[in-house]
């Protein structure tokens, strides 16, 4: 045996292989830096449209009578969506203010307040909701389906959503106070 | 002070970085040996600054300066010192200037040799070197800089951005701002806070980063159009050191999870695990294919691709750890560094292959092969097993991703996936393992196969047959332990028929000659001796995956529970502070093998109040038979003074272990330069300027 | 003595139909850990990221737990317990993609891939390997094996010396 040459050329690489072999490293980058651009994406923020979704709700925690909303029926209303769980510390925190801000705004027909319960379980759900004498609608997210409309990345997080559907603020974590809430609703409401 | 020092010297060293590609293309493209010269020597210097900057970096770490973000983020008073520098790689910032120090080590490492031979190299060589180290510092200078400090305004408020994070930098971000100083920092993850987390880390990265150096030299080579053998002789021994570095990485991380975790496993089909697998696959099929090369000439392309896509899944793996596109537990936070690190590997994965396509005509070998059963054929299709795993690891991997992607739906592909569709084929490689080494290089047949392995496949027959009657009837138990029986019967054998042939013609002793076996063809024996403690190690496997029991139970004081033989007998539990800060909750147990008593053990859980995390640690007792490893779950306040305890019984798991030892040594051997037969190839490359084949001969 | 004898009967037969009846709807014993671990581990936890059920440490997975004990205890079936928490937290609680529409593609691909790879490599040692010489292969494969090591041995003595 010689020494290895490259005097004897060979083929190139086959045309119908060079387009696959591009196709599919292009198309791995395009994916790649879609889903990189995903999550780096935060929760939707101010001026985002906020797609219509489903929810069921509690038996006990109705709204009108209807066990199942959607945000749709809400439109024309400033609505209220806070994501908590039973097992959630901080929610803990921010959840008599809560109870107290609906008691506030409940006789306001232009105002609604929903819970979403984010991946727990019903009968602590519900031990939560007894405590801390939650009366407003609330109901499981099943699926997890409304938090990743609203690309969530913990609980407690809370969106206000104007009455053409348009998402107008964010809270992040819990709130200090009864009247960090209505100082949020309240101007939407002029 | 030191902080601003460390961070100047280590953008300095970004700078020096940039500085040697540019002069060594600039010195390429004039032919200028000066400037080439002035490249490398600038490539030196990388090491020298990045340590500096990383001696900065600890000394802030181990002396409590929290107003720098990143002491902050991964110290706090309570950890001890040697925990207080190894967080130094316990967070991204940090990690990132351990990475680009190793990197630079290597690179100084391979400049610093001979380079009479290989003249035209050496400026690409020191290209890709220095950009990827010049990318790796750039991602420290530009977006996580360990030595960021935070701030404070006037009112002595912490200044943070719109969504309450802090605000980093070296400088002030408006006026009147004083650098803010925390009384207290965050800590190391509880995770990390062990000894067995130390060595992890550290080698999983210097397996990693030493596969760029394999890379520089086949991009030189594809780039010069040089080809021949050379590059692969020169990067051999590297890729050889790195493939162990990276095996010891992985099996380290096995023993920490099994260890520490308390999950009762020790591999648990994590991406990341995964993500660090990978290039394991692909670089133990370089291992395998790159003796067909120097062998018989043949697989050029294969080889160059292996070795690209080896470094290509390196980088892949580490983008996907270090940017959070992989929910994981290893993976790092949510970084900024995404779209930097994205453009590195997109111009990394599309460079490579141009140039390989490119030169991909150029790279043909003779290839002949007298037989499908010749060694040759069996280690293509060594090739093709090991790269089947990658693609469903890969796919596995990824396919998350894509559904993410097009349904707005994340699915888990977890273990059973993985499991089922890789068995088959490690049994396939196992199966090779013990057919290929009695197959000749160039031609074989079924019949002298057969003949070579014909007493070794009977001894095994009769070995499972026993199995079978005592023990199990776990079809999928019996072919792995079969197989396992079959490769170690075929290389002692080899081990057996060498040792004697040559114990025959040398006079020598057997003992002496078997000792001289290693002293001749280290790669061969070496590999071998990797072989049979690949064969101990997929015995513990087998035993764990197949044989695992476990069971948990809630138990009052001085009562116990039983599963598999032992019984665990619940004595007490005593709840005191840990030497890093943590509370103890300690239970004892006894140990009991029917009636007879083993020991104490002391499963506990440790919580550490900072970061609010527990780590259950077991109490373990480990026999050649099996491993008794017990979890203490949960435990109630002395009123009812109860435990709930998880008992796993582990057959044979310890052969994993003892099996990876014998694993890194068997690659020790291999790698040990061969003094000799170095100075014989220096002689006959004077007479032969481009390789031979007799040369190999000699290794 | 007959009517005694028919009412007996009838006696008989409704304590009977109320013992079934009774067994019937008495609960299962508390499902043991292990019953729940059996469950639980083929099971992801929802908030932390690739942890089995069975494993995860935390206040949630405990609850979770519990719910599948309670679930047990009512008599569900293991199916049902997997399809109550995938309609509840989605299908990622799972250890593997369903089988339903795009989840095809992770089942699919890899066998494909893998058998495109063997039909390459087939084809290619066919073209690679060519009919041995009869004489050739017969005298040296036999003793070939047998005197390799001896013949590399002494080769590589005589170069050492």
């Amino acid at each position: 045996m010689t020494e290895s040459t490259s005097n004897t050329r060979g083929r190139g690489v086959p045309l119908w292989v060079q387009i696959i072999v591009w196709v599919s490293l292009l198309g791995l980058l395009a994916i790649i830096a879609i889903e990189l651009n995903h999550s780096q994406q935060g929760q939707i923020g101010p001026g985002d449209r906020v797609n219509n979704f489903t929810m069921p709700l509690f038996s006990g925690y109705d709204w009108n009578g209807q066990s199942q909303i959607q945000l749709s029926d809400f439109r024309g209303k400033v609505v209220m969506v806070n994501f908590w769980a039973s097992w959630c510390k901080p929610c803990e925190q921010e959840a008599p203010d809560l109870e107290q801000a609906w008691q506030f705004y409940r006789d306001d027909r232009r105002v609604v307040f929903i819970g979403a319960d984010y991946v727990d379980t019903e009968p602590e759900a519900r031990a939560y909701l007894a405590k801390f004498g939650i009366t407003f609608a609330n109901g499981p997210d099943l699926g997890t389906r409304v938090s990743q409309l609203f690309r969530i990345k913990g609980v407690p997080e809370t969106y206000f959503v104007d009455q053409q559907g348009v998402l107008r603020y964010a809270q992040i974590g819990p709130f200090s106070s009864v009247d960090e809430i209505k100082s949020i609703i309240n101007p939407m409401l002029k | 002070m030191v902080a601003d020092f460390g961070y100047g010297v280590i953008a300095i060293a970004f700078l020096v970085a940039l500085y040697s590609a540019g002069a060594a293309i600039y010195g390429e493209r004039t032919k200028s040996a000066d400037w080439i010269e002035s490249a490398r020597r600038a490539m030196l210097l990388l090491w020298p600054l990045i340590s500096i900057s990383a001696a900065s970096l600890i000394y802030l770490l181990i002396t409590n300066h929290f107003e720098v973000s990143f002491v902050y983020e991964v110290t706090s008073r309570e950890m001890p010192t040697y925990l207080k520098i190894t967080a130094w790689w316990g967070g991204q910032a940090g990690s990132l200037v351990f990475w680009s120090w190793l990197m630079a080590a290597f690179a100084s490492l391979v400049t610093l040799r001979k380079w009479d031979r290989d003249r035209e190299f050496l400026p690409w060589v020191i290209v890709v070197t220095s950009i990827t180290t010049a990318f790796f510092l750039s991602l420290v200078v530009f977006y996580e800089n360990p030595f960021a400090f935070f701030w404070q305004g006037p009112d002595g408020k912490l200044i943070t951005d719109a969504a309450g994070n802090a605000i980093k930098g070296m400088l002030a971000p408006m006026a009147g701002a004083s650098i803010a100083i925390p009384q207290d920092g965050n800590g190391l993850n509880p995770l990390l806070r062990h000894p067995g987390m130390i060595i992890h880390p550290p080698m999983l990265y210097l397996g990693f980063v030493s596969f760029v150096i394999p890379f520089a030299f086949a991009i030189a080579a594809l780039i010069t159009g040089r080809m021949d053998d050379r590059w692969i002789r020169i990067t051999r021994r590297w890729t050889l050191f790195a493939w162990l570095f990276l095996s010891c990485g992985l099996v380290l991380g096995s023993r920490w999870a099994y260890d520490v975790l308390g999950w009762g496993g020790f591999w648990g089909w994590d991406p990341v695990e995964i993500a660090a697998l990978m290039p394991w696959l692909t670089g133990t099929a370089f291992l395998h294919s790159v003796m067909i090369q120097e062998k018989r000439g043949m697989l050029k392309q294969w080889n160059m691709l292996l070795i690209i896509l080896t470094y290509s899944l390196v980088i892949f793996g580490t983008f996907l750890t270090r940017t959070g596109v992989l929910s994981s537990v290893h993976a790092f936070a949510q970084s900024a560094i995404g779209p930097a690190f994205f453009a590195f590997i997109g111009v990394t994965f599309v460079v490579s292959v141009a140039l390989l396509i490119y030169r991909w005509p150029d790279l043909r070998g003779e290839t002949e092969m007298k037989s499908m059963l010749s060694r040759e054929a069996l280690f293509l299709l060594n090739n093709l097993l090991f790269i089947s795993v990658l693609v469903v690891c890969f796919w596995g991997v990824v396919f998350p991703i894509i559904s993410q992607l097009f349904t707005g739906q994340t699915v888990t592909v977890g273990p059973p996936f993985y499991q089922t569709a890789v068995a088959p084929l490690f049994a396939g490689l196992m199966l090779l393992m013990g057919v290929a080494p009695l197959s000749a290089w160039g031609h074989s047949s079924l019949k002298t196969l057969g003949r070579a392995i014909w007493k070794s496949a009977v001894a095994a027959l009769v070995i499972t047959a026993i199995l079978f009657s005592f023990y199990t009837n776990n079809l999928i138990a019996l072919v792995g332990f079969f197989l396992v029986v079959l490769v170690l019967l075929v290389t002692l054998q080899e081990f057996w028929r060498a040792t004697r042939a040559r114990s025959k013609a040398t006079q020598e002793n057997f003992a002496l000659s078997f000792w001289n076996l290693f002293g001749r063809d280290r790669r061969r024996y070496g590999g071998y001796v990797i072989h049979m403690s690949m064969m101990l190690m997929a015995i513990g496997i087998l035993g764990i995956n197949l044989f695992q029991v476990q069971t948990q139970g809630t138990v009052s004081a001085n009562n116990s529970l039983s599963l598999g033989g032992y019984t665990i007998k619940y004595d007490s539990v005593a709840q005191f502070p840990g030497p890093d800060g943590q509370q103890v909750m300690r239970a004892v147990v006894s140990a009991y093998q029917g009636n007879h008593y083993l020991g104490e053990l002391y499963p506990r859980i440790d919580y550490y109040t900072t970061a609010q995390q527990n780590m259950t640690i077991p109490g373990d007792r480990s026999t050649l038979k099996d491993d008794l490893y017990i979890i203490l779950v949960d435990w109630q306040p002395t009123s009812t003074n109860s435990a709930t305890f998880k008992i796993f019984v582990n057959p044979l798991v310890n052969w994993l272990w003892i099996g990876a030892i014998l694993f890194l040594f068997g690659i020790i051997i291999a790698a040990w330069p061969d003094r000799d037969a170095e100075r014989v190839l220096a002689r006959t490359h004077h007479i032969h300027p481009t390789d031979s084949k007799q040369t190999s001969a000699a290794d | 003595m007959k009517r005694l004898f028919w009412v007996s009967i009838l006696i008989f037969i409704v304590t009977s139909l109320f013992t079934s009846i009774a067994l019937a709807q008495q609960p299962v014993p508390t499902p043991s850990d292990d019953q729940v671990n059996q469950i639980a581990h083929q099971l992801y936890c929802p908030v932390c990221a690739n942890t089995p059920l069975d494993v995860c440490p935390t206040e949630a997975c405990r609850q979770w737990r519990d719910l599948i004990r309670q679930q047990l205890a009512q008599g569900w079936t293991e199916d049902q317990i997997k399809q109550y928490f995938v309609q509840q937290y989605g299908v990622r609680v799972l250890a593997e993609p369903p089988e339903t529409g795009i989840n095809w593609l992770i089942y699919i691909l890899p066998p494909l891939i893998i058998l495109a790879g063997a039909f390459t490599l087939f084809r290619a040692l066919r073209t690679w390997t060519k009919p041995v010489s009869a004489s050739a292969a017969f005298g040296s494969n036999e003793d070939a094996l047998k005197d390799e090591y001896v013949a590399r041995m002494e080769e590589e003595l005589k170069k050492r010396n």
